[in-house]
């Protein structure tokens, strides 16, 4: 892992271990292991992410150009004041003013019209950076983002949809972008590229990829709760295959838990931890067959029909401490009573990992569980 | 002694009468008087109904303060909870309470604190007495917009005690402030209250400067403090009606769903972030050009020299004040607004820039063959200029389109405001303090311990949040309550400079505290100021002036002479008994 010692203020020995006790940890409430995401190699810019997308060089370039027009004015600004402070500062009681004028109307002309001179290529540059990153390629390929309280889930031209971003190297690729609640925003400082996630509408984002590599994808418009936790991994592959390789999934060649782990990574996972925390939401390894109470004080069981209800219907049985309301959306037609039977199937997993490969359970009252290939043909059936 | 009239203003019943004083007596008032508006009356009655805008402005400067200590309270406990990526550091929030540390930090600060923190605590005490006048138009409404400003910040409190806090950030961002069953509406509420106490103060200082002003004070014979205190008060007046609306529709929409703003009922929420910028934009000009204005006369004293480029200086208030209602769309560059529109956003807003950069080059120049004193007004001064220097060149980053595409919600925009709102505002606000502190209270403070804090202000500040340009640029997103370890360095030695600044920020309120109770008597001018203010008594009457003051220029240091039985610097005309002023029919001002 490349790790470069941040050297802005000098670096201490408490700091270095510091740093040493971070390297060994990872991130926590993500579903991002903290040893994947990119850092600073040497060599690669002081202020900057990587540059991996076609116009990440020109943004950099242009904050560049600015930061240096500001660093002239700004030490000719502090050099002038620390001159004239020290040159005419008061030496005893004496006030000793030499006459000068007060105004010079050519002077001041000056010093407003040349430093707006420096402005217009800002501007203009800025301009031209903004619309290449605006303005789609004609043969970009489209993929469908759709940003929710907490997760990420990005569906491909071809069907596959996946809770992390996968893109091919040198692909433009425009993202089309809608949110399920509130405003969100997609970020991805390594390549430049943000854009708001507005619900009731589509945005759009557009980039070209131009490094392989895997790289931090954050919300960044305040969202809720969970808002730092929204976080995900953007991955950019060498071509299409080595994409498919990541993305596609065939459920039929997993079994349910797995299916049902990856419905908690694409839907769940922001706000449901799965290590006994409690989060938005109650951790899901202690949920399956857990007997409590609702915020009503109604006793329920978390059995079959419970959790169907919960997901579908989420504001029915609010578990105690996490109501009055919940701040679940309805995910009643975005996940299909299928889908719930491999979530049951991953809950008895987390509580007991051997149990999803023991025969199945008994079933209960209306629909077959968490078997393993019988599931499947059932509900296909009842649905 | 003859009863004489005092021109104060062309409103017949404003007029009151003085005794005009022999020469003599003008002179002793120079000294420390015995009866001021701090003793005249006693009791809280006398302070909670007074209707004297000095006992009003320090009224909100007790009430600003207290805002001030709360909201860095919780900007110190949130920075401690920061101090570790993971959550894990001395303070342990959970998201949800990190979420509301900040809320309430940026809406307490922004409401109760720097909107009213120049104009309504320092404005309301200097601005009468820099125009001659006995107080200002509304007296009432005056005292009126101070209960305002309690009964506001009172609902944002209760937000937080009886409303479950806020969690949605001072934006008030829907459709999540929609959703979210924190007091947004107290909440909002109170942000409305504090927008009419701040269009009361606006509106009363505009027809103060109009009307009040001493006969021979001409527009440009007015202190640039006050050109930016009226055009703080254009926009005080003009924009704050349209937060109060947007306030109301959104406490609309939350009780009643009526589609404005929540795209559930049809609204639309880029809608409410039109309109929330269209005010808090301006808003932001409400907060620095006060601050610029004590800055040209901080600067111009302490080197006693006139203030360069009076004209530009003055002119490029107005100039920011007007140009800053057309570019709040700079907030908005990545909404989903259209494109062509941000383009033309993004143009208006380096033209805010050049008239930031002018009044800059304009103070240097004011030094230049100055006397320049180094005390601690002026410290704060010269602080001022470094640390809005870094404010506004950074602005330039998020002015131009594609590096603000990269670093908007960053910790780079986070840095940049504060550097403009802390580095700029509150520095401004505390040399003012410094500087008009022995007028008020007619004692002087320490200044080699003024100066200590100053420095702590300026170290701390820097500390907190120049690694956070680094973070910023580097990609970290804002409002993160956990992050990622790569920028936990940068943000210890944030949390340290927190720190470091909360402890300058103390200090120098402890100095000016125990002055006011315990420093040594100055004379009613110790600085060699020109502004009329300082021909009052310090502390000044409860009418402000004794005497009929003597126009001149406000920065003709050269009227003021040096009387070595008072201490202190008297106007030439008032100074000398052999020219006795109520000898002339003509008041001397002209």
């Amino acid at each position: 892992m490349n790790w470069q010692i941040p050297t802005l203020f000098g670096q201490t020995e408490t700091a270095k271990t510091v740093l040493e006790r971070v390297q060994e940890t990872t991130l926590p409430g993500t579903t991002v292991p903290a040893s994947s995401i990119e850092r600073p190699e040497t060599g690669v810019s002081y202020w900057f992410p990587e540059q991996a997308s076609t116009f990440a060089k020109g943004v950099d370039d242009l904050y560049m150009f600015i930061f240096w027009v500001s660093t002239v004015f700004f030490i000719a600004i502090v050099v002038a004041m620390v001159y004239l402070c020290l040159k005419y500062r008061r030496r005893g009681k004496e006030i000793v003013v030499e006459p000068s004028s007060s105004h010079n109307t050519n002077l001041e002309i000056a010093w407003s019209v040349l430093p707006s001179i420096l402005l217009v290529p800002m501007f203009w540059w800025g301009a031209t950076g903004y619309f290449d990153s605006r303005i789609p390629a004609e043969d970009a390929e489209e993929i469908l983002v759709t940003a929710s309280r907490y997760n990420w889930l990005f569906t491909y031209p071809d069907g596959d949809s996946s809770s992390e971003l996968h893109l091919v190297r040198d692909k433009p690729v425009t993202l089309k972008m809608q949110s399920n609640d509130v405003l969100h925003s997609m970020y991805v400082p390594a390549f430049r590229q943000k854009m708001d996630i507005v619900p009731g509408r589509y945005t759009y984002a557009f980039m070209v990829p131009t490094k392989l590599g895997q790289y931090r994808l954050a919300c960044t418009e305040y969202c809720g709760e969970g808002h730092s936790k929204m976080r995900t991994l953007c991955e950019v592959h060498i071509d299409d295959q080595d994409r498919k390789e990541n993305t596609q999934w065939i459920e039929s060649e997993h079994a349910p838990w797995e299916n049902g782990e990856r419905i908690y990574k694409i839907h769940c996972s922001g706000c449901h931890r799965i290590d006994g925390q409690a989060a938005t939401g109650p951790a899901l390894n202690l949920t399956w067959n857990r007997e409590g109470k609702t915020h009503t004080g109604e006793a329920f069981k978390a059995d079959d029909n419970y959790i169907l209800e919960s997901i579908w219907y989420p504001a029915a049985k609010v578990v105690e401490g996490y109501g009055p309301v919940s701040k679940m959306n309805s995910f009643k037609g975005i996940l299909s009573q299928d889908q719930v039977n491999h979530v049951i199937a991953y809950l008895k997993h987390l509580q007991d990992p051997n149990a999803a490969n023991a025969p199945a359970d008994e079933p209960t009252d209306t629909e077959p569980v968490a078997g393993e290939k019988s599931t499947e043909e059932e509900t296909e059936t009842e649905a | 002694m003859a009863a004489h009239n005092v021109p104060i203003g062309p409103m017949g019943r404003q007029k009151y009468e003085v005794e005009i004083m022999s020469s003599e007596a003008i002179r002793n008032t120079f000294g420390t008087p015995e009866t001021h508006f701090l003793n005249h009356e006693k009791g809280w009655k006398s302070w909670a109904f007074t209707l004297d805008h000095k006992r009003i402005g320090i009224m909100y400067l007790i009430g600003v303060t207290i805002a001030l200590i709360l909201a860095g309270v919780f900007a110190l406990v949130l920075r401690t909870h920061l101090w570790s990526f993971d959550g894990t550091g001395p303070v342990k929030l959970t998201n949800a309470q990190y979420n509301q540390m900040f809320t309430l930090h940026g809406a307490i600060m922004v409401f109760a604190f720097i909107i009213p923190s120049v104009p309504a605590a320092l404005g309301n005490i200097v601005l009468p007495m820099m125009l001659g006048a006995k107080d200002v138009a509304f007296p009432r409404m005056n005292l009126a917009s101070f209960y305002l400003w309690i009964a506001g910040t009172g609902c944002l409190l209760f937000a937080i005690l009886a409303g479950h806090g806020l969690d949605t950030g001072w934006t008030f961002y829907t459709p999540y402030s929609i959703e979210t069953e924190t007091g947004v509406i107290y909440a909002t509420f109170g942000a409305f209250i504090l927008g009419f106490s701040s269009i009361f103060t606006g509106l009363n200082f505009l027809v103060t400067v109009n009307t009040m002003r001493a006969k021979g004070q001409t527009w440009f014979k007015l202190p640039l403090f006050l050109w930016s205190l009226y055009a703080t008060s254009i926009i005080q007046v003009l924009a704050t009606p349209v937060l109060g609306i947007t306030l109301l529709m959104l406490i609309a929409e939350k009780t009643m769903h009526i589609g404005i703003f929540d795209p559930k009922y049809g609204g639309d929420p880029v809608l409410f972030q039109h309109f929330f910028w269209f005010y808090s934009h301006p808003a932001v000009y409400i907060m620095i050009l006060p601050a610029m204005g004590v800055i040209s006369e901080l600067i111009s004293v302490y080197s006693q020299k006139k203030i360069f480029g009076y004209s530009f200086i003055a002119f490029s208030s107005i100039a920011i004040a007007l140009l800053g209602f057309l570019v709040w769309g700079h907030h908005m560059f990545t909404s989903g607004q259209s494109q062509v529109v941000t383009l033309i956003f993004s143009a208006i807003t380096f033209t805010v820039a050049i008239p930031s950069a002018v009044k800059v080059f304009n103070w240097l120049a004011t030094l230049y063959k100055g006397s320049i004193l180094l005390s601690t007004p002026m410290c704060f001064a010269l602080s001022f200029i470094f640390l809005f220097g870094i404010g506004g060149l950074t602005g330039l980053f998020l002015g131009a389109l594609s590096t603000d595409i990269h670093l908007h919600d960053t910790y780079f925009v986070v840095a940049h405001f504060h550097f403009v709102m802390v580095g700029g505002t509150l520095t401004a606000l505390l040399g003012g303090v410094f500087h008009w502190w022995p007028k008020i209270f007619g004692r002087m403070y320490n200044d080699f311990l003024g100066r200590v804090s100053c420095f702590l202000v300026f170290t701390g500040f820097n500390l907190t949040f120049f690694p956070q340009f680094v973070m910023g640029a580097r990609g970290m997103p804002r409002r993160y309550a956990t992050y990622d370890p790569e920028f936990q360095i940068f943000h210890q030695y944030s949390t340290i400079g927190a720190f470091v600044l909360g402890i300058g920020i103390v200090m120098a309120y402890a100095v000016l505290v125990y002055a006011a109770f315990r420093g040594p008597r100055c004379g009613s001018n110790p600085f060699r100021a020109a502004s009329l203010e300082w021909q009052s008594s310090s502390p000044p009457d409860f009418h402000n002036f004794t005497h009929k003051i003597a126009m001149c220029d406000p920065y003709d240091y050269d009227s003021q002479v040096y009387d070595e039985e008072l201490d202190t610097y008297v106007h030439r005309e008032l100074a000398q008994p052999s020219k006795p002023v109520e000898a002339e029919p003509q008041p001397a001002a002209n």
